[in-house]
């Protein structure tokens, strides 16, 4: 057990993830190891050989095992959870769209790492990227206490009978998941009656009401369930909020479809994802500490993007880059660039905005990338130094 | 914030004291961070350790290039590896080293700056008939840093390793601590 005082502990952020799991506990949990993810199941499998758990853990032989066996697990009720990494998400593909169409809310943890090749263990986001149009809700967190409340009220996002959708939670592999730092846990008892108890609307067990799942929909009936499925998603934005508030109420940790630091009258911004954007906070308050009116803005919540209120957020800046750790070789910048441009289309006056790929299989990126970034903008404002859209941060030969 | 980057070579537990000092300076009350340099975990290959520990809670996710301490597990690291790369001016270095910290200096050619010695191999094979030397430098880095307190210190080593090894490994590595912490000199 991790070395505790009071309510913080010391963990890893795996470590902090598995005992929201041990709180959360769930049904079913189907799992299959990959580095970085594996210790949360490891942890986690511990729990329920110890009895802590009643969950019924199945340690199948395959990540697509593994999704499949959560997908029926859910479609008879229980409540489910699993995690992943990289090519066991990238294997899990096919059955993403099943959980999703199905409607099954399963929560699963993404630990993220670069996908082959060549092979490479450490953290970048092509992983989720590449599953944006699964149909999941997907979940970003900047650190392990972020990971720890998103894994708790993913479960509650997911299981709302406006939604009933599966979740997945994103945060960095190895530099959030394996650095051990300070967590704050919410009680058992208060994660209990947090999430409550799932109620499925219908049930594959349900013999009074039966109903079947995974049918045949051809050209009578596809497109009505797929459109149904983007309803669901619609409602997400004022589910993720009500829980996030509640959760917010609870604990004093407050949460947002997205996070912005010393945004409000920036004129350079920088946008990206987890880790990334806790390390530049340092640069930012260096540079307003030298006059330059620099800002993060952090989207959270990828699926559903809430474009509208960031391309507001963004609505005053005069340069924006965004920040990629992941690629789409040939399209139009990296995929959060490719959202957060197309987000600034509605806008009468639009900012510059460039996009940087970084950090791609876990090239460490350093305050002094950071720096060049913000310097990119201000040259850029100014109508000097390079124009390209794309660039590539802390790589040889550029 | 207090910075330190940790140089052994893998299997010496640079990771588990890094991991060891961040977590007691949880009983301290104060924010850390720990995490290596992940590599191919090789038996003897140089490995890189980073702790941070703060009053205020740590943002950043970096390597840590600008330590203000560097700890040295293991001597024959010494002219091998850069371990005195970025540095502090007023940074501090502690050593494994059989000799004086003034000799460290001349071993080293290092100016200025705070160094601080224990023959940390000497304390392991005492205390622990082992060659093992993270939790004597553990000693040596809570003596140099006052980062935390060494019964605090103590405290988290007997709860990792009566967790993971029993009691007897676990006082034998207390022990460690304590014979390291007095013998370390500074200058």
């Amino acid at each position: 057990m991790a070395t505790k005082t009071a309510n913080r502990i010391a963990v890893t952020g795996n470590a902090g993830v598995a005992q929201a799991m041990r709180q959360i506990r769930p049904d079913v949990v189907a799992a299959y190891p990959i580095t970085p993810q594996s210790d949360v199941v490891e942890e986690f499998s511990t729990f329920v050989a110890e009895g802590t758990v009643p969950t019924e853990f199945l340690p199948v032989e395959s990540e697509h095992s593994a999704l499949s066996a959560c997908v029926g697990a859910s479609a008879a009720g229980a409540r489910v959870m699993t995690a992943t990494s990289s090519q066991g998400l990238a294997y899990m593909w096919e059955v993403l769209y099943i959980a999703a169409g199905n409607r099954c809310p399963i929560v699963m943890i993404n630990v993220n790492r670069a996908l082959s090749a060549p092979i490479n263990i450490h953290c970048d986001h092509s992983d989720s990227m590449g599953t944006l149009h699964s149909g999941w809700i997907q979940l970003y967190c900047k650190n392990a206490q972020e990971g720890y409340d998103s894994t708790i009220m993913a479960v509650r996002i997911a299981e709302h009978p406006d939604i009933q959708l599966p979740v997945m939670v994103c945060y960095d592999g190895f530099i959030v998941s394996h650095g051990i730092t300070s967590l704050e846990m919410v009680d058992d008892e208060e994660v209990a009656s947090f999430i409550g108890t799932r109620k499925p609307p219908y049930s594959l067990l349900d013999a009074e009401h039966p109903i079947s799942m995974g049918n045949l929909a051809f050209t009578d009936y596809y497109m009505e369930v797929k459109r149904q499925q983007a309803e669901a998603m619609r409602h997400a934005p004022r589910v993720i909020q009500e829980v996030q508030e509640e959760f917010g109420k609870l604990t004093g940790r407050h949460y947002g479809m997205f996070e912005t630091y010393r945004l409000d009258d920036a004129d350079f911004v920088l946008v990206a994802l987890n880790s990334t954007a806790s390390t530049s906070e340092i640069v930012v308050d260096e540079l307003r500490g030298k006059g330059v009116k620099a800002g993060i803005l952090r989207p959270r919540v990828m699926r559903p993007f809430p474009w509208q209120e960031i391309a507001q957020a963004l609505s005053r800046a005069s340069a924006v880059a965004v920040l990629d750790r992941a690629q789409s070789p040939g399209g139009n910048g990296g995929p959060l660039a490719i959202e957060v441009r197309s987000a600034l289309y509605e806008l009468e006056r639009r900012p510059r905005m460039i996009n940087g790929i970084y950090g791609l299989g876990g090239r460490d990126i350093l305050m002094s990338d950071i720096r060049s970034v913000y310097d990119r903008l201000q040259k850029l404002a100014e109508g000097r130094g390079p124009s390209e859209f794309e660039f590539y941060l802390g790589v040889r030969g550029d | 914030m207090l910075e330190i980057r940790w140089h052994g070579r893998g299997g010496q537990g640079a990771v588990t004291a890094a991991k060891m000092l961040a977590a007691a300076a949880l009983r301290q009350g104060k924010q850390f961070q720990a995490f290596p340099e992940y590599g191919p975990e090789r038996r003897g290959a140089p490995v890189q350790v980073f702790t941070r520990i703060s009053d205020e809670p740590v943002r950043t996710f970096s390597y840590i290039t600008e330590p203000n301490m560097i700890v040295i597990l293991d001597p024959n690291l010494i002219g091998k590896v850069p371990v005195t790369d970025g540095l502090t001016e007023d940074g501090v270095v502690v050593a494994n080293f059989k000799g004086t910290p003034d000799e460290l200096r001349k071993t080293m050619g290092i100016k200025g700056r705070k160094l601080y010695t224990v023959d940390a191999t000497g304390v392991a094979m005492r205390t622990m008939g082992r060659a093992i030397t993270n939790t004597p430098m553990l000693g040596a880095v809570v003596r140099a840093s006052g980062a935390v307190t060494l019964d605090q210190a103590l405290e988290e080593v007997r709860h990792v390793f009566e967790d993971r090894f029993g009691p007897k490994v676990a006082e034998a590595n207390v022990e460690a601590v304590k014979v390291a912490y007095e013998e370390t000199q500074g200058e």
